[in-house]
């Protein structure tokens, strides 16, 4: 009896330590976003002011609503839509195009089908950085500078995306296809019937990766809207810091960062239980 | 229901020829099973009648009419996959009521058309669970009612059993049988199970290397094989062989005697030693070594006495049971 209270115990404080370990893990990195959320709260002299504030002030009100309507540059609100139109646009359209382009490349026999998907492959290689001058020539002579087709078109083409989706697609049995085309189903109606339902989760999980790194997109609307009521939060907050002898408006900035992070938020832990699911299960 | 013919059904992959011609009038409301081991073709034969493959050479003709060219759907055929192919995200309603949606059928006629199905099967406490919730043998009976909503002309199963345990697949195959036979359509089967087309088939086709060997009814096949193919094939424990020496006066042609056929005997046409026994409760199986090193089985009687193992022991069996087959393979 008394060694197994013992057992018991032991593995109590073992729960006790590993949890600390944890709770200092957590507060160590949380800690940054709590000081960005007091220094939205605060006024600007009280952040100038050292020793810096640790607690939360009583400017929230004041400093997230001359966020939202003014800014600096633009409202918050309005960059904020921006983003995540451009956002949805990116996610949605990747999704789309891929989901496309993978059933073309596995489920159909066409001549240069290997060579396709080797072309798209090779993409990978290429980040936005790379082809970026040739992509903002085209854009320009399109006249898309400045507009939501500019800031979404370039970056919609996903070859990981692509290659996601024809991995999972090779490892739905052929038979299903078979079947459905017994069954009298076209490969469209299949798709839309059979493949997309199956590949949910997959497609969950990729959403969320894809929203957030369309969400920080940075270099490519910075390069493309020169107009202020284009502009997406993330270059938006860069462009809030002052240049010259201007005077930064810190609390304005950090309400700003905070408003930045919740949409990816919202989405992360909107779709946490579809995104496991996609990454670690194969549903079949 | 109707009938299905083939007509010197060819198929090659590239340069490969995989089946060489294949013909058979198969009669409305006949179970037909394709057998054979593995690679020999059946399953790509079956899939030809199914649509599923392009036809090299030949004709295919349902119900009397060319379908060469004809999409799976236009075919009238129904099939059940090895796997079962059900959609996963599908319930067991949906999945048996997916071919009638896209064939348009009225909302009515399909709830009728599956809760009959799933009668005949008694499928009815599963209609909204998925796939993935259901037993083997239940996902099996899925499958066969995805095929009988359709009331196709021809029903096509490709080793639908071997996914199963070997208690449910003896009952499954009960089951088909007797569900073909009510339904009344002609079925092809295949199966690499021998057991299976000798139980149910009304007549079988046992392939080899692309062949048909032989088309016939079970027992005419069992007792007058073609070749030496379909007797060593079709029983189990399979046909004895014996070349050479063993068999006499002949020299360039191989003989066969069926376990059952040969009984042990002080004396007889050949003295083997005795390596092993399965005494299996209904009969007992004597494995014996030649003087040549030819294995031999003898099939006995659980009553029967059998020898010690070691012992040397003689072989007997009458010249009305023997199959003689020449250097080709081909019954003399």
């Amino acid at each position: 009896m008394a060694e197994q209270t013992g057992m018991v115990e032991k593995r109590g404080a073992g729960l006790w330590l590993t949890h600390l370990g944890l709770i200092i893990g957590v507060a160590f990195i949380f800690f940054p976003i709590w000081l960005a959320f007091v220094a939205s709260t605060v006024s600007q002299p009280e952040i100038v002011r050292p020793p810096m504030p640790l607690l939360p002030g009583d400017q929230f009100f004041e400093n997230y609503s001359k966020a939202l309507t003014a800014g600096i540059n633009a409202p918050v609100a309005l960059m904020l839509g921006n983003s995540l139109f451009m956002a949805l646009g990116i996610a949605i359209g990747k999704i789309a195009i891929s989901l496309l382009s993978a059933f073309a490349i596995v489920y159909f026999k066409f001549p240069g089908k290997k060579l396709f998907f080797w072309l798209i492959f090779l993409t990978l290689m290429l980040p936005v950085e790379v082809r970026i001058v040739p992509t903002y020539e085209v854009i320009a002579n399109f006249g898309m500078l400045n507009s939501y087709q500019g800031l979404i078109l370039p970056l919609i083409a996903s070859a990981t995306a692509t290659f996601l989706f024809r991995q999972f697609f090779m490892t739905v049995p052929d038979e299903l296809a078979e079947a459905a085309r017994v069954d009298g189903a076209g490969p469209m109606r299949f798709f839309f019937d059979i493949l997309l339902p199956m590949s949910r989760t997959n497609i969950a999980a990729l959403f969320v990766i894809l929203f957030i790194y369309g969400w920080n997109q940075y270099l490519w609307p910075l390069l493309i809207t020169t107009d202020p009521s284009m502009n997406t939060i993330v270059m938006g907050i860069k462009q809030m810091f002052p240049s010259g002898d201007d005077i930064a408006d810190w609390p304005v900035i950090m309400a700003t960062s905070i408003l930045a992070m919740i949409p990816p938020v919202i989405v992360v832990v909107g779709m946490q239980k579809l995104f496991i699911r996609g990454l670690v299960e194969s549903e079949k | 229901m109707a009938t299905l013919t083939l007509k010197n059904v060819k198929k090659s992959f590239g340069k490969t020829d995989v089946i060489h011609g294949v013909s058979i009038d198969v009669e409305d409301g006949e179970f037909i099973v394709i057998v054979g081991p593995s690679g020999c073709g059946k399953s790509t034969l079956l899939r030809m009648v199914a649509g599923l493959e392009t036809i090299t050479d030949g004709e295919v003709q349902i119900g009397g009419r060319r379908v060469n060219e004809e999409e799976p759907m236009a075919r009238d055929i129904a099939m059940v996959f090895q796997n079962y192919a059900l959609y996963p995200h599908m319930s067991v309603f949906d999945n048996m009521a997916y071919g009638l949606k896209i064939a348009k059928v009225e909302k009515s006629e399909i709830a009728d058309r599956v809760a009959q199905a799933a009668k005949l099967l008694q499928l009815e406490p599963y209609l909204q669970r998925k796939p993935r919730e259901l037993s083997g043998g239940q996902r099996q009976r899925v499958a066969m009612g995805r095929a009988i909503v359709r009331k196709p002309a021809v029903f096509l199963f490709d080793e639908p059993l071997s996914n199963l345990d070997a208690k449910l697949r003896v009952q499954m195959r009960l089951e088909i049988r007797a569900l073909q036979r009510e339904l009344g359509v002609t079925a092809l089967y295949v199966t690499h199970d021998q057991v299976e087309a000798m139980t149910m088939a009304d007549r079988m086709i046992v392939m080899n290397g692309g062949v048909a060997d032989q088309i016939g009814k079970p027992l005419e096949v069992y007792a007058n094989p073609a070749t030496e193919f379909v007797a060593g094939f079709i029983g189990s424990p399979p046909t004895n062989f014996m070349t050479g020496a063993l068999m006499g006066a002949t020299s360039d042609t191989k003989l066969g005697v069926r376990p059952e056929h040969m009984r042990l005997s002080e004396t007889g046409k050949l003295s083997a030693r005795t390596t092993y026994c399965e005494a299996l409760g209904a009969e007992t199986l004597v494995h014996l070594s030649c003087a040549d090193g030819t294995q031999v089985t003898v099939r006995q009687d659980a009553g029967a006495p059998f020898p010690e193992v070691g012992a040397q022991v003689g072989l007997d069996w009458d010249v009305a049971n023997e199959m003689r087959f020449d250097a080709a393979g081909r019954r003399v």
